[in-house]
């Protein structure tokens, strides 16, 4: 079986999925019953599955992350929603210091399987703290599972996924991809292990291309643009952030010698540089070039009117893969001196 | 079961709860109270001062009602409307002094606008090319906050501050009836009365925070929950300007002759959507909206002002021509303002230099060049 659906509409699918197959899955939120969400992805599941199930909570992050540690403590499975990437930072405390360290901490007594559902990054002309992407915080914070969505298929099979893991995840949902539709396979169980897998999205041989979420798009259209100079980019989606999946990754730059690191996210300390550590510590004999990241400049997220200058984008993508291939770039000499 | 389920079913509380502790000078059809505590504290408003409260009210809708239609014309990329809250936030905002200081969120364009902001400054935002609309000590009030709850506790601060400084300044927070569930909410008041914070926590109860009725939040009132912190409060009708005048009146006093920080709920509603992107229609009912409409604080104001003979057709001809001119005003200026170079995103990350960002702007600048070569 399988329909057509939105990115938001897979993952809302998906929830009721993991509804239906766990009678402890629940839902806490602001605003994600009546109205189903800011972005609809929870739309009609309360009045499916009741208010008990569905928890449009009082404004509070802290309180839903401390109360869905609670729920979990108590056997629950709780998925929380963070109405915007720029709120979860009332919640980091939980996050970080209960959930990420309960399992540890109780030496396995407890687990913690929190979901984390968060609406991430920009692109979409959005006001301050609605367009941030606070990943590498997370995938930083030892014990939490940190993932990113780019279609529809992925949204739908992974969102279970993540669910069902007796870890906390962190599932980040690129906004500019909400109402990307994709024809969906709803029928048969999702691929085990699929979140923490890495995809080749495109293959090729010269240069290997590393994103996830809302830039993966961005990348396969640099890539086509590339192919138009007889360019050979490798297109990787990395799906998840931590664990990040090392064999796929280094097959593939040990084959091509070259890595791009796109995100949207500020370069200092982000995903991109420990993909260049982990690629330079794994791949080193391998690499004909230092590896380039394309990323947001270290700056807080610029006025709507402005995030186009911020955003790594087609150009910018093939303007990193120039400097991956010792090509003139802005990168220039320096830049790796 | 029940109790669980209460919230579920609410929408925002009934316009009228005919709570007698509720503070209201002017009833719903324009008859002025002039007897009791709060009457004194506005006496000295004659005719001519409502008459200026009732032009600011008129005014901040007309543009509040401009900034919607500049949203839906694409000239702005969004706006939260104030519509029906006029009365709270000119009522609380000519309380102030020159020197006091006020922490917002980001409904209180009525509140901006009698500090001084101009119509240019109301729009920067919301157009999409600032992340802060003015200079905050130009007008006397932060940036407005995005984050909910936060400005509570930048408020407390700043007035433990002016205490310090044994200024005379007092302190306004303003923040939603959501915000009240925020950490930082509570926090606030726990500073505030453990320093004796000149500070009035002053909380717009518009029934709604987004989709979530005031029930969900606070079950058994807002203003009751002072009393645990330790801060005097006081609920106030929130559609009526010169009773938010005179309880915000009060509790500037307080703070200014070092007595602490007060509370005030200002009980009024939200007639308009969450923001221009929000459809309001999927969690409330239109009966709802209707009977707060009974209670329009502007027409309130009106019907007093027309009783007293003040507001005659030629003072209210004058009254909607001057909005009119601040409408025509912050749409030439809104459409005016220009987008900002590209390399501007790289200022004032740090107040010192920092040599990873100014590499980063080198590089951004040679990406331009290069890239403005090849075409
Ligand atoms: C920390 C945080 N969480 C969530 C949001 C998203 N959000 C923006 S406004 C809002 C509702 C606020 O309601 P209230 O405090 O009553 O203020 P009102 O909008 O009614 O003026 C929410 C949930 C936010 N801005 N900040
Ligand atoms: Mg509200």
């Amino acid at each position: 079986m399988s329909a057509t659906m939105t990115l938001g509409g897979a993952i809302g699918a998906g929830l009721r999925q993991a509804m239906t197959a766990d009678p402890k899955v629940l839902l806490l939120g602001e605003d994600i019953g009546k109205l189903g969400g800011v972005y609809r992805v929870t739309d009609g599941l309360q009045r499916d599955f009741g208010p008990q199930r569905v928890m449009d909570t009082p404004l509070a992050e802290s309180g839903i992350l401390g109360t869905a540690v609670g729920l979990a403590y108590r056997g629950y499975r709780p998925v929380c929603e963070i109405q915007f990437d720029g709120f979860v930072y009332p919640a980091f405390d939980q996050i970080v210091s209960q959930v990420s360290r309960m399992h540890a901490r109780t030496k396995g007594a407890v687990t913690m399987p929190i979901t984390i559902r968060i609406p991430v990054g920009g692109g979409i002309g959005s006001a301050e703290h609605h367009s941030d992407s606070p990943e590498a915080y997370f995938a930083h914070t030892p014990g939490l599972r940190v993932m990113s969505v780019a279609d529809p298929q992925s949204a739908y099979s992974l969102i279970q996924e993540a669910v069902a893991c007796d870890d906390p995840v962190l599932f980040f949902e690129p906004k500019r991809r909400y109402h990307l539709k994709g024809e969906v396979a709803t029928d048969g169980a999702p691929a085990a292990g699929g979140m923490s897998r890495a995809r080749v999205l495109r293959h090729g041989t010269d240069v290997t291309v590393l994103t996830f979420g809302g830039l993966v798009q961005v990348a396969l259209d640099a890539a086509e643009a590339a192919s138009e100079e007889g360019l050979s980019l490798e297109v990787i989606d990395l799906v998840s952030l931590s664990p990040i999946d090392w064999p796929a990754v280094t097959e593939s730059v040990r084959r091509t010698g070259r890595a791009v690191v796109v995100h949207e996210a500020a370069q200092t300390g982000g995903i991109g540089a420990e993909l260049a550590a982990g690629i330079t510590e794994r791949c080193f004999f391998h690499l004909e070039h230092a590896v380039v990241r394309v990323t947001g400049w270290d700056i807080p997220y610029p006025p709507a009117k402005l995030e186009r200058h911020h955003l790594p984008d087609l150009d910018r993508v093939l303007d990193g893969v120039d400097a991956a291939l010792g090509r003139p770039s802005s990168y220039g000499e320096q830049a790796f001196a | 079961m029940s109790s669980l389920l209460a919230h579920d079913t609410g929408t925002g509380s009934p316009p009228d709860r005919g709570d007698p502790r509720t503070v209201r000078l002017l009833t719903p059809d324009g008859v002025r109270q002039t007897s009791g505590e709060y009457a004194a504290r506005v006496a000295d408003l004659d005719d001519a001062a409502l008459l200026g409260l009732y032009t600011d009210m008129v005014v901040i809708r007309r543009i509040d009602q401009e900034a919607t239609a500049l949203q839906r014309q694409g000239e702005l990329a969004l706006w939260p409307p104030l519509l029906g809250q006029e009365a709270a936030q000119i009522g609380s905002a000519r309380a102030l002094e020159h020197d006091d200081f006020v922490f917002s969120s980001y409904r209180e364009h009525g509140v901006a606008w009698v500090r001084g902001a101009t119509t240019a400054e109301l729009c920067r935002v919301w157009r999409g090319i600032a992340v802060a609309g003015w200079d905050p000590y130009r007008i006397g009030m932060a940036t407005p906050q995005v984050i909910i709850g936060a400005q509570t506790l930048h408020a407390t601060g700043y007035a433990i501050g002016a205490k310090y400084d044994g200024a005379a300044s007092a302190v306004v927070s303003y923040f939603g009836d959501g915000a009240t569930s925020e950490g930082d909410t509570s926090e606030a008041m726990v500073f505030a009365v453990t320093y004796g914070a000149p500070v009035v926590f002053f909380c717009q109860n518009n029934q709604w925070a987004i989709s979530e009725p005031v029930g969900l939040q606070a079950p058994t009132g807002i203003a009751a929950r002072a009393a645990g912190f330790g801060l005097p409060s006081v609920t106030v009708d929130g559609n009526d300007v010169l009773a938010v005048l005179a309880v915000t009146r009060e509790a500037l006093e307080r703070a200014r002759a070092g007595e602490g920080p007060s509370f005030i709920e200002a009980v009024t509603y939200r007639m308009g959507p969450h923001t221009t992107a929000d459809d309001p229609t999927r969690y409330r009912t239109a009966d709802e909206v209707e009977a707060w409409k009974a209670k329009d604080p502007v027409a309130r104001l009106a019907a007093y002002l027309r009783g007293t003979g003040a507001l005659t057709d030629d003072v209210d001809a004058e009254v909607a021509a001057t909005a009119q001119r601040a409408a025509a005003a912050l749409r030439a200026d809104c459409t005016a303002l220009g987008e900002p170079d590209g390399e501007s995103i790289f200022d004032d990350v740090y107040a010192e230099p920092h040599p990873v960002l100014e590499a980063q702007r080198t590089r951004f600048l040679a990406y331009r060049e290069g890239f403005e070569e090849e075409r």
